[in-house]
């Protein structure tokens, strides 16, 4: 070739022409994906709803999900009714889905009322009470479907997290952690408590349900205590809602 | 080999010992120290940067000529984002679980020093195939030395392997913890990743005197 590379001419034209070819690549990958990893998606929050309130294939002690095939058949059939609380406003609606926590929880700080996305299920006569919440770990996002009964004690949870360290923070999604969970009252004679995720807990076999405290994973502080902050500050928003179940 | 001249095999054969990129080129120690407190977490980083640095160094080599040596790192740091964006698009659309299992690692692969290394010593001038070997052979080495430190890291600091319970429960005490075992948490903080693979270095170098550098 006699073309001289080391113009700066040539070198600027390559630059270009690479970022245009990379650029169309890339695009062209991820538009063409898209619809597929929407899908993905939708069937993982379907999953997960479905693993808070107890529909999951867990066997020994790792967490497993109903298959993805089956995700959408089983979540309506669990799934009785989507309901959206904004201000004193409760509607019923299938978009309850589609609320994004993340938007709304901005809205909030911009003064707008949340639409609080709520999900009720029923399980063998029991009714089970599924709320999305959202928080932030050591490095990026964390989040939680936790399902409860009418008096706010937790019945089931799965946590998840965008990227939290591996072997430390991550294991809040293993079950030995989230089961934890299960039982324990987020209400203290009608005020709302929330649970600490806690280093120096008394009942590491967590026998004690009313205790407000769960054990920490060692090693993972930080994103322990983003779990026990999440929990306290969103489950807090949907205190009124069951208060006016009990009334 | 008789796919492979004497010449080819060796480019695959050395990064996996004598030339290995982790224990005698000490490159890629970050990520090394980073993911590998679970063995899965190891495996699949593995391959990931078995595609990222096979595939990444054939494309180089084939617009080796081309390339203004001016903005030759910054060609390749595209060349290497680009391909991990895809890899990772492509795992969220039909590998979903496995995706969530990466994560952060797949971006991690980018500031993989060893594919830049390989990229700017191997693939700029050698011709695809020999680069395609060159990849294979070094990313493999890597992945060798990844997976014997996530075996440790895992089995001794959780007393699990791939998230299987081999040791016994340690809260029901079954198994060894029945003897007074303890998982030693100390193994999953990252400064015993850089033991462990100190202690690789020193095996390998006891073993074989010529790796030893004055």
């Amino acid at each position: 070739m006699s073309t001289n590379t080391e113009s700066n001419k040539y070198t600027l034209l390559f630059a270009i022409g690479m970022v245009v070819i990379v650029g169309s690549l890339l695009a062209f990958t991820a538009s063409s994906l898209a619809p597929n990893i929407d899908v993905n998606k939708r069937l993982e929050k379907q999953q997960n709803i479905l693993y808070a309130m107890g529909v999951n294939e867990n066997e020994g002690s790792s967490a497993t999900f109903v298959s993805t095939e089956k995700a959408p058949e089983l979540f309506n059939q669990y799934i009785t009714e989507q309901i959206i609380i904004q201000g004193g406003n409760i509607t019923t609606s299938d978009e309850a889905y589609l609320v994004d926590v993340k938007k709304q929880q901005s809205n909030a700080k911009a003064g707008i009322d949340r639409k609080l996305p709520l999900f009720i299920g029923e399980k063998e006569g029991q009714k089970y009470y599924i709320a999305p919440i959202l928080g932030k770990g050591l490095w990026d996002a964390i989040w939680a479907y936790v399902a409860m009964d009418e008096n706010m004690v937790i019945q089931g949870a799965y946590f998840d997290h965008k990227g939290e360290t591996p072997g430390l923070g991550a294991n809040i999604k293993e079950r030995f952690f989230m089961d934890d969970f299960i039982g324990e009252h987020l209400m203290e004679n009608g005020t709302f408590k929330g649970i600490t995720v806690s280093k120096s807990n008394a009942d590491p076999k967590n026998i004690d349900k009313t205790d407000y405290e769960v054990d920490a994973i060692a090693g993972a502080t930080i994103t322990g205590d983003g779990v026990a902050a999440m929990i306290k500050s969103e489950l807090k928003l949907y205190v009124p809602y069951f208060k006016s179940l009990n009334n | 080999m008789g796919l492979l001249s004497k010449k080819d095999s060796k480019l695959i054969l050395d990064p996996l010992a004598d030339n290995n990129p982790i224990t005698i080129q000490v490159l890629g120690i970050c990520s090394a120290l980073a993911i590998t407190a679970q063995l899965k977490a190891s495996i699949v980083m593995s391959i990931s940067v078995l595609f990222v640095l096979g595939v990444g160094n054939v494309v180089i080599s084939l617009i080796r000529n081309i390339i203004p040596s001016k903005i030759r790192i910054i060609v390749q740091l595209t060349v290497v984002a680009a391909l991990v964006i895809i890899v990772d698009l492509v795992l969220k659309a039909f590998a979903y679980e496995l995706s969530k299992e990466l994560s952060v690692f797949v971006g991690l692969i980018i500031t993989n020093c060893i594919i830049m290394g390989r990229f700017e010593a191997f693939a700029l001038g050698n011709g695809p195939w020999r680069s395609f070997l060159d990849g294979i052979g070094n990313a493999a080495g890597y992945g060798v030395i990844l997976i014997i430190v996530g075996f440790f890291r895992e089995l001794l600091g959780s007393g699990t392997l791939m998230g299987v319970k081999v040791l016994g429960d340690p809260i029901e005490k079954t198994g060894l913890y029945a003897f007074g075992y303890e998982n030693n948490g100390f193994m999953l903080l990252s400064p015993m990743a850089l033991i462990v693979v100190g202690l690789i270095i020193w095996v390998q170098r006891s073993r074989n005197k010529a790796l030893i550098e004055d």
